[in-house]
């Protein structure tokens, strides 16, 4: 017998657990076995493909006739080793779009023979010594505390290095850490399942955490052409203003779940996502998208004949910093939101 | 362990209370009775004695003055905007650049972050540019001014939330390193005896400019002088070996010249000689910039000949640190032998 959990105490346990582990697009495979944990006690089925996408599938009242694919991906933005100096110093190219700002005496977990903490260095004395204007990557060096006979035993070119960043929680249940683009994504889709225990629902309801988004949506693309769901929503974060952001950016933090609209998104589902909203008193932000969004979705629409999708989006300041700061909030708005969309669904999902 | 129990406080200069109660704790719990005197002056500074131990009870003690600085760089808190963040400035000198993307910690506990806009809403001509100070802010999750009113008041002080750690092979990663090594090699002296009396000076606001140093330099008198620090260790690019100012991995550092003093050649030979005598390895910072409170105390009074040491510290006035157990230990080893070779290293007359 499945006892409801408080998902508000949910989506703070699973998004403060996700967002320490490690899973750089492409080596998100360390993320299996929590994965499996996570969805446990929903699930009717689970299983991963080769990409390493993985799939939880919560069976509907109405047999199977119709699916509705929830897609949040797992994979953060990372470094990849490139060679090794004579020093013993690590050199780096960035997998996915990682501002080298960011990367300044940032702590560094190298997965190398064994996982080895470093710190990220200015590697040039010369241009320590001027007063610095610009940065690049390529001034950046990862210093593990070993000569060159050591480092070269330890790590090799093409070795992953994580930011290392424990969860901090600020004022406000706000949660600040690394990966929150797109962990808390997943979260959503636990207490969306969590909260879709309570109720009934018609359509089977799969739930994707897909990989290596953030270097071309590729787990995006492969799961959809799996599963060809009936109806597809993709749940990830988008900007919230801050303070130097304002004339750029009008979704908020703690406002509630951002419901995108455009070409990219179909209209019958923003349509019904608002309705679900405003009938169950859920506040909402809206986002016009004028194409195709930087999100799973923009491939998920593509897969088959082309499939109905949707875009739930949680507010997210300082995105691809490692200070990723989100609202648990808006985490447990935008899991409900979901469970009350999926259930209210008509038992027909063609020709929407 | 002493230097990761000082490495994790919070001493701001202007704040170094927590520091200075820690250090004063300590040396009274592991030095009961043994302690001659311990005061406190009026801008902070922490003052201990304690009398050497001599064969010849009728001869007189040389006054010895070993001295480290217990402040750290930081950042102040100096606007609460109606949205509820922090602007800041820093205190000590600290990049702006480095604060990007990075974890705060305040007194109270309360933490904080210091974001940039996203990658992704910045133009192009923004993406390499490093931010001034104005451009960054403190985000703690307040929703406005009046939340963060209760948790944050103007003039508090931020450090960074670094756990101190081994990493590699034999080194240190912490913040604050500079100069709490300087302050835990000191504490390290005072357990054991040496023939001469020892002034321990544990100063504040050297990060703001030498100030703490200045005050004891106005009352203050000694037969030598020895500051212990941390430097810049810049050794990271092969072809740029000139610039490296010190070796991680290479000794304590003994100063020359740097921007406040220069140091004695004599007293120079004197350190090199009882280095090469008890083969512990030493070099020499290659560099002449940056300053320490020797500036101030080798002109106190009638001048005291000043010597400065120190632990070469990779990144240097950020976040992460890094040092050498070894150079660390080598240091501590130098200074007893100075000390306890202190008649000699003096040139004084001691039959």
């Amino acid at each position: 017998m499945y006892v409801l959990r408080n998902s508000f105490e949910l989506a703070r346990e699973l998004t403060c657990s996700l967002t320490e582990m490690t899973g750089v697009s492409g080596y998100e495979q360390g993320l299996k076995t929590t994965l499996q944990d996570i969805f446990a006690p929903w699930y009717m089925d689970t299983f991963s493909d080769f990409i390493g996408n993985f799939y939880a599938v919560k069976k509907g009242e109405h047999g199977g006739k119709h699916s509705v694919m929830l897609a949040a991906h797992i994979d953060e933005i990372g470094l990849m080793i490139t060679h090794i100096d004579v020093r013993g110093f690590l050199h780096f190219a960035t997998l996915g779009g990682i501002d080298q700002r960011t990367l300044l005496y940032q702590e560094v977990l190298v997965h190398g023979k064994e996982d080895l903490c470093g710190v990220v260095c200015l590697g040039s004395s010369h241009k320590d010594s001027k007063k610095q204007q610009t940065l690049d990557i390529e001034d950046l060096v990862i210093d593990i505390g070993f000569n060159y006979a050591t480092a070269v035993s330890m790590v090799k070119p093409g070795d992953i290095a994580s930011i290392k960043r424990y969860p901090l929680h600020l004022l406000n249940d706000r949660i600040s850490g690394k990966a929150l683009d797109d962990r808390a994504g997943v979260a959503v889709l636990a207490v969306c399942l969590n909260e879709l225990m309570g109720m009934k629902h018609q359509h089977d309801v799969i739930a994707v955490a897909t990989v290596q988004e953030e270097v071309g949506l590729r787990g995006g693309l492969t799961s959809s052409e799996r599963l060809l769901p009936s109806l597809a929503v993709a749940v990830d974060v988008t900007h919230a203003q801050t303070l130097d952001t304002k004339s750029q950016v009008t979704v908020e933090l703690a406002k509630g779940p951002v419901i995108s609209l455009g070409p990219n998104i179909h209209p019958w589902v923003y349509a019904r996502l608002s309705d679900s909203a405003q009938q169950n008193r859920i506040a909402c932000q809206q986002q016009a998208v004028p194409g195709a969004t930087g999100t799973d979705a923009r491939v998920i629409q593509l897969a088959g004949y082309g499939i109905p999708t949707g875009l739930v989006s949680i507010p997210l300041r300082y995105m691809h910093t490692s200070v990723e700061t989100a609202s648990l909030k808006d985490i447990v708005e935008c899991g409900k939101l979901l469970a009350y969309f999926i259930a209210s669904l008509p038992e027909e999902l063609e020709d929407l | 362990m002493l230097l990761k129990e000082l490495s994790e406080l919070n001493g701001v200069s202007g704040d170094e209370k927590i520091v200075r109660d820690f250090i004063l704790e300590h040396l009274k719990y592991r030095l009961q009775g043994k302690l001659n005197s311990c005061r406190i002056d009026q801008i902070g500074n922490l003052l201990i004695e304690k009398k050497g131990i001599e064969k010849g009870s009728d001869v007189k003690m040389p006054k010895i003055l070993v001295c480290a600085h217990m402040d750290e760089i930081g950042l102040m808190v100096t606007e609460i905007t109606a949205e509820g963040y922090l602007k800041f400035q820093t205190v000590g000198g600290i990049e702006p650049g480095i604060l990007i993307a990075k974890t705060v910690i305040f007194n109270s506990g309360l933490k904080g972050v210091i974001g940039l806009k996203a990658v992704h809403l910045q133009k192009t001509e923004e993406r390499k540019k490093i931010p001034d100070i104005d451009d960054l802010y403190i985000d703690i999750g307040a929703s406005s001014k009046a939340e963060a009113e209760n948790v944050v008041k103007l003039g508090d002080y931020v450090t960074f939330p670094t756990i101190f750690e081994e990493i590699g092979s034999g080194l240190y990663k912490g913040k604050a390193l500079d100069d709490r090594v300087g302050c835990a090699i000191i504490m390290e002296l005072l357990e054991q005896d040496y023939p001469c009396d020892l002034t321990a000076v544990f100063t504040v606001q050297e990060e703001v400019g030498l100030r703490g140093s200045k005050v004891v330099s106005n009352y203050l008198q000694a037969d030598l002088a020895l500051v212990v620090e941390a430097t810049r260790a810049a050794d990271f690019t092969e072809s740029e070996r000139e610039n490296w100012i010190v070796t991680l991995g290479n000794g304590p550092a003994c100063s020359l010249i740097d921007s406040a003093t220069i140091y004695q050649p004599g007293l120079v030979k004197k350190v090199i000689t009882a280095a090469e005598k008890n083969s512990i390895p030493l070099q020499f910072r290659q560099g002449a910039a940056a300053a320490n409170d020797a500036g101030n105390i080798h002109q106190a009074g009638i001048g005291i000949p000043t010597i400065t040491l120190s632990v070469p510290c990779r990144n240097i006035h950020t976040m992460s640190s890094i040092i050498s157990k070894n150079d660390y230990q080598h240091c501590v080893q130098l200074l007893q032998c100075i000390l306890n070779d202190i008649h000699y290293f003096l040139n004084l007359n001691i039959s």
